[in-house]
């Protein structure tokens, strides 16, 4: 019976989460996939659960990926829910990532820039035809050759090739180290400063930034963006504790960065310029950095603009990016809805008996 | 880096937080309990102004009542006796997962009796029995701005609340007027808080909204998602929009609950079968129950519906 099924259920809801862990385990003839292995052959999905959970964990967020049945927005909420209750410790210095191991790098600005174009493992140029000897296992790929000379190290950003000419804004940290905004401590707030703005769109849902920045090519906001450079590779963060007073090493990320550059809208005051949009994940998440740094270029032009497209409204585009947010909210449309429900079916008997009537009358008066 | 997660799920698998406690009491860390209790302190200062906080992830979903949990982790203590309601009901499956969680991580006594409760957790309905001084009643809100439908501007919203321009909300009303003939708003029916702040009493049927005016409980509003807290003090005035001539008025059934007979209460509509045969049966469960133990019948006393499901002790 309906009303007991919604209601109560205390047996109910141990059964379906009993039901849930044996359908996420499969057939049991099949081994058990490991955490480890999911870190290891899924990495990607690892990289993109680190990214828009905030947190850097390969194991905790490959442990996610397989309590959540590989649905990543499902592991991603997972992640922020651990993430949460972790305390703070403070701010890291900024990452260089001109000081990066790179070993991805490619400008589609210039034929060769400094450096040289690395195109490390990617799957751009791959024909995607399904590999059926995947299907079959135990088959160990060839080690890809070594390159004969030595990688340039550092590895020229693409600011220092612009640096003659001064073609590029610049990225020069603004003035005195300000404590940047957290978005995981403080609400949004408008109109909101770049950090703010950075720190949702590397949370943010790579579909939805995806789409947005698509949009923006489209023409919904044109920003006619081109990538001056991505690289992928390893930094390493460091962190300045109170009690040293000095920076030290705590650890190494894998991190994927994107400078989108496009034709600025020239100041009167300042001399034509390239400006960019930045794009920074976790891991390898190539899609999400460009998308992102597109959005990000989009929403600069903000201000400005009267009629602006979707792309280029920062309310828009920061309050609705949150997957987990999103997916929380829409789903919640699941809860029991029946005392809003029966004030609207009130309304509407209502309303209909009141149109019945007024029917009855008219066609009475027309008789 | 990953060691703190098998602690975490280890908790999970037993059924209390205490006494080797893998979170911290109530869940939240001291620090974030400290934010809210600020937050709701300033809220309680500015009747029905949105105080923006810094809410935090929660392990239920977004919709599903993070900001009315927020809010209970950050009053709550060993003493409190803790009863959450949905729909009215406590026997509604969210509410029984958040019971769960806070019986869990608070180590808190729970209960289903509105007396007897110190916090009372609801998600869209106000319990029948008028609460009294002491008594915190929390909601869970999942759009705490009111002028939000007619507005979906938060820096444009913000700035009507600031200038207490309040016309749209009236236009609004008035064009429902026009168009069906009355005030068509049925829940979140928008209130008007000590005379200054236009406030959404969150998806309570307007049925509820004169249980806020002059309550002597304090009504804390979490609304996670959209990261705001707001409150109405206790005897605090709490006005239903209307028009002289429209004047405020609540959803009133022709027919009693089938099972106690109440008349006065908020019903909900059971379908029987697929001919149309339906029962209406009080929304608030414990209101209902405690009328059958005193003796009232309805007409349809008796029927299966009377009978609880028991929960097993957790």
């Amino acid at each position: 019976m309906a009303y007991v099924a919604v209601k109560g259920g205390e047996a109910a809801i141990s059964n379906a989460h009993r039901w849930l862990a044996e359908d996420r385990r499969g057939d049991p003839a099949v081994p058990e996939l490991g955490a480890d292995q999911v870190r290891e052959q899924l990495s990607l999905a690892v990289d993109r659960v680190m990214s828009e959970g905030s947190c850097y964990d390969r194991d905790l967020a490959a442990l996610a990926v397989k309590q959540a049945r590989g649905d990543l927005p499902e592991a991603i909420f997972l992640m922020r829910a651990y993430r949460t209750t972790l305390p703070r410790f403070g701010y890291s210095q900024p990452v260089e990532t001109g000081a990066m191991a790179v070993r991805r790098r490619i400008s589609a600005a210039f034929k060769d820039i400094p450096g040289g174009q690395v195109l490390g493992p990617t799957f751009d140029y791959t024909h995607r035809l399904l590999d059926f000897t995947l299907a079959a296992d135990g088959h160990v790929p060839e080690a890809a050759v070594e390159a004969v000379e030595a990688q340039a190290y550092p590895m020229a950003t693409i600011a220092s090739v612009f640096d003659q000419e001064n073609l590029l804004e610049t990225d020069l940290p603004s003035g005195e180290p300000v404590e940047p905004f957290d978005l995981t401590r403080e609400p949004m707030a408008f109109p909101a400063g770049r950090d703010q703005r950075l720190q949702a769109l590397a949370r943010g849902d790579e579909g939805f930034l995806l789409s947005l920045a698509y949009s923006s090519q489209r023409g919904w906001g044109n920003t006619h963006p081109l990538c001056a450079e991505i690289r992928l590779g390893e930094v390493a963060v460091e962190f300045t504790p109170d009690e040293l007073g000095f920076p030290i090493e705590v650890g190494e990320l894998t991190l994927t960065e994107c400078h989108m550059i496009s034709t600025g809208a020239a100041g009167m005051e300042t001399p034509p310029q390239f400006a960019r949009g930045y794009g920074l994940t976790f891991g390898h998440c190539e899609r999400k950095a460009m998308s992102m740094a597109i959005v990000d270029r989009a929403l600069r032009d903000a201000e400005e603009i009267e009629n602006a497209a979707p792309v280029q409204d920062q309310e828009f585009v920061l309050y609705h990016s949150d997957n987990v947010e999103a997916s929380g909210f829409v789903q919640h449309l699941k809860l029991p809805h029946y005392v809003d429900f029966q004030a609207d079916l009130q309304l509407i008997r209502r309303l209909r008996r009141e149109w019945f009537d007024r029917e009855a009358a008219l066609k009475e008066a027309a008789e | 880096m990953s060691s703190p997660q098998s602690k975490a799920s280890a908790a999970n698998a037993s059924g209390s937080n205490a006494p080797e406690r893998y979170y911290n009491y109530a869940y939240l860390d001291e620090q974030t309990k400290r934010m809210i209790r600020r937050a709701i302190l300033k809220a309680l200062a500015i009747p029905g102004y949105q105080v923006p906080f810094g809410s935090r992830e929660m392990p239920v979903p977004y919709g599903w009542g993070t900001g009315g949990i927020q809010l209970t982790a950050a009053i709550i203590g060993p003493d409190d006796v803790y009863k959450c309601i949905d729909q009215g009901a406590d026997d509604t499956t969210n509410a029984v997962s958040i019971r769960r969680f806070f019986a869990k991580v608070a180590d808190v006594a729970v209960t289903e009796d509105t007396a007897e409760a110190t916090i009372i957790q609801t998600r869209h309905r106000i319990p029948e029995k008028p609460l009294k001084e002491g008594q915190v009643l929390v909601f869970q809100v999942p759009q705490p701005e009111p002028l939000r439908g007619l507005e979906p501007r938060e820096t444009e919203t913000r700035a009507m609340h600031a200038y207490e321009e309040y016309g749209l909300q009236y236009v609004s009303l008035y064009e429902s007027v026009a168009t069906y003939g009355r005030i068509a708003s049925t829940v979140g029916y928008p209130t008007m808080i000590d005379e200054r702040y236009l406030m959404s009493p969150s998806p309570i049927p307007k049925f509820d909204n004169p249980k806020l005016d002059d309550n002597e409980a304090i009504l804390l509003f979490g609304a996670g998602r959209e990261k705001r807290i707001y409150a109405v003090p206790p005897h605090t005035s709490v006005r239903s929009l209307d028009f002289e001539d429209y004047p405020f008025e609540t959803q009133t059934w022709e027919e009693n609950c089938a099972l106690c007979g109440a008349e006065d209460s908020y019903l909900d509509e059971v379908v029987l079968d697929d001919a149309g045969e339906r029962m209406f049966v009080c929304s608030d469960s414990h209101y209902c129950a405690e009328r059958r133990a005193a003796g009232h019948v309805g007409p349809m006393a008796g029927h299966q519906l009377a009978v609880p499901e028991k929960e097993p002790a957790a």
